[in-house]
């Protein structure tokens, strides 16, 4: 699949599939292709050549129908912004045949005391959970969510990170962009890494980028300075450490690398 | 090469909504917008008003034969500064504003069909464009001597010269909202009303207008819908004053029905539910 803007192609992505009921994440820097991979799913744009089938159908050819089915929270949005949080819900609800109970979502995405206020009125994060309710409002089978948590703050943040998987329990199929390593490792089934417009890697994010095989770092000090081990089995190192040391290591630590590490050497061999 | 996403449903496909029950909510959703954007209200009914109190407290001379004085006249050509200011001029704002903000495509992702978006828009030009019309002539008839028709033939010039002004210039705007960038709305959009204000018979009577430039202005609809709206509220003593000494009504629903004709060819073809650099 693959889109350009005169030239220069900005997307170009080989074998993709994400499966039903999972979450799966889209992880890349700023540029990469994120948006308009994920805007291009939802049948906003359009895709130049190679296939593609979001619900067993061709976004660009995209019905009422299948757009029922399909729930979208797009980046930085400012509409509506003198209609109240009930307001704008409840026109969108009524798009939907079988849309979701407004004052039930209103609680779900915790704007349940500002329902009355006008969208103006609302806090950044506030703003983005009433864009997230308005992509559940119509009860989608699949959601797409890009950077959905940008402007939370961390305890606002984990209740979303609930939802979302309590979404999942419900069997929707969600698909989100973030910037956030934590968000991913926390919530995705499979992560993909999109540099440059290309799937670099797909994976869980236990194994993505062969986190998994990679060595473990054994450090601990002594009255010599700082000492760090590379190992793949450091379990043994630190069994053989406790016996030189007769027992406690001085400061032992033991670390794999992080998702972060990970993605930021995937990201900087692609740069 | 293949890209694919899920690709069985979860339920069976759920029923569309009937269109009218949409277009129902998206009017009470836009008029309710558009009542709540104080500025906005203001200027668009603000501006007709003030300058047809400016214009009619300043001028007052009367017109020769006629019975009319340039007072009433300035209530006619402010019934189509009416028309353009809450049709094409509310429109092109509205809309480049709604394609800059995320409106449009939030709306795009949505199952809603785009001619309930359209009737939307239609439904809140006839809602302000009507109390627009009622004030107008509410103040006409209070200060500037101006005498609503007895004859039901008049006001039915008005109900259809009215409807083809706001259809025809709400069409225009919807298309040429798609040329215009956010930051350059306000000049693009009144630019070209004040020019046609000027040679439109707004400010300065038609008949005194150069040639050339009547010419120019029948190219476009303010012309037509000011000439219309003099056909209703003006006394046939007036007609010797327009052009071919008549009212043209056939010409008017002629001029204003290509325009919405053209406009909604052009909206149909051209309208874009994203701004420019969205690809």
């Amino acid at each position: 699949m693959r889109k350009s803007y005169g030239e220069r192609v900005v997307l170009d992505v080989d074998e993709l599939s994400v499966e039903k009921g999972e979450i799966f994440a889209l992880l890349g820097p700023n540029g990469a292709g994120k948006t308009t991979f994920t805007e291009i799913l939802e049948g906003l744009r359009s895709h130049d050549s190679g296939e593609l089938s979001v619900l067993g159908e061709d976004p660009r050819r995209a019905t009422a129908a299948w757009r029922t089915r399909v729930g979208v929270v797009l980046q930085d949005s400012q509409d509506y912004a003198q209609l109240t949080v009930r307001e704008i819900l409840e026109h969108f609800a009524s798009l939907y045949a079988g849309a979701r109970d407004v004052a039930e979502l209103t609680h779900a995405v915790g704007l349940h005391e500002q329902r009355d206020q006008l969208a103006r009125q609302l806090s950044g994060g506030q703003r983005r959970r009433l864009d997230v309710a308005l992509g559940l409002v119509g009860r989608p089978e699949v959601l797409f969510l890009d950077e959905p948590t940008t402007g939370f703050d961390p305890e606002v943040r984990r209740q979303f990170w609930e939802l979302i998987l309590d979404l999942r329990r419900e069997g929707t199929t969600i698909v989100l962009t973030t910037h956030y390593l934590d968000e991913a490792e926390h919530l995705a089934d499979r992560v993909a890494v999109i540099s440059a417009g290309r799937i670099v890697d797909v994976d869980t994010p236990q194994r993505l980028g062969g986190r998994h095989l990679a060595k473990a770092v054994v450090g601990w000090n002594d009255e010599h300075g700082a000492h760090r081990m590379e190992t793949e089995d450091p379990t043994g190192a630190v069994l053989e450490l406790a016996g030189r040391y007769g027992g406690d290591v001085p400061q032992l630590t033991v670390t794999r690398p992080t998702l972060e590490d990970i993605y930021l050497h995937m990201i900087g061999d692609n740069a | 090469m293949s890209a694919s996403a899920t690709k069985e449903s979860i339920t069976a496909p759920r029923l569309a909504l009937p269109l009218w029950k949409v277009a129902v909510a998206r009017s009470t959703l836009e008029i309710k917008q558009f009542f709540r954007e104080k500025g906005q209200v203001v200027f668009t009914f603000g501006m007709p008003l003030l300058m047809l109190v400016l214009l009619a407290s300043i001028f007052k001379q009367h017109i020769a034969d006629t019975g009319v004085d340039a007072q009433q006249i300035y209530v006619t050509g402010m019934l189509g500064v009416g028309i353009m200011a809450t049709s094409f001029q509310s429109m092109v704002l509205q809309v480049v504003g709604e394609r800059a903000n995320g409106t449009l495509k939030r709306l795009r992702s949505t199952p809603m069909p785009k001619s309930a978006y359209f009737a939307g828009k239609v439904a809140v030009v006839l809602v302000s464009s009507l109390g627009q019309a009622v004030i107008l002539l509410g103040l006409g008839t209070a200060f500037f001597g101006l005498k609503l028709p007895t004859d039901p033939a008049r006001w039915l010039t008005f109900a259809w010269v009215f409807v083809l002004g706001i259809v025809s210039c709400t069409l225009l705007g919807l298309a040429y909202s798609s040329y215009v960038r956010p930051q350059s709305a306000g000049a693009m959009v009144f630019l070209p009303v004040i020019v046609l204000q000027f040679i439109s018979g707004v400010f300065i009577p038609f008949n005194q207008l150069p040639h050339v430039l009547r010419i120019i202005a029948s190219f476009f609809p303010m012309k037509w819908i000011c000439q219309g709206m003099r056909s209703v509220f003006l006394p046939d003593t007036f007609r010797p004053y327009e052009p071919g000494h008549s009212w043209g009504h056939g010409q008017i629903a002629l001029a204003l029905g290509a325009y919405a004709v053209v406009g909604l060819l052009v909206c149909l073809k051209t309208f874009r539910w994203k701004s420019r650099n969205d690809g």
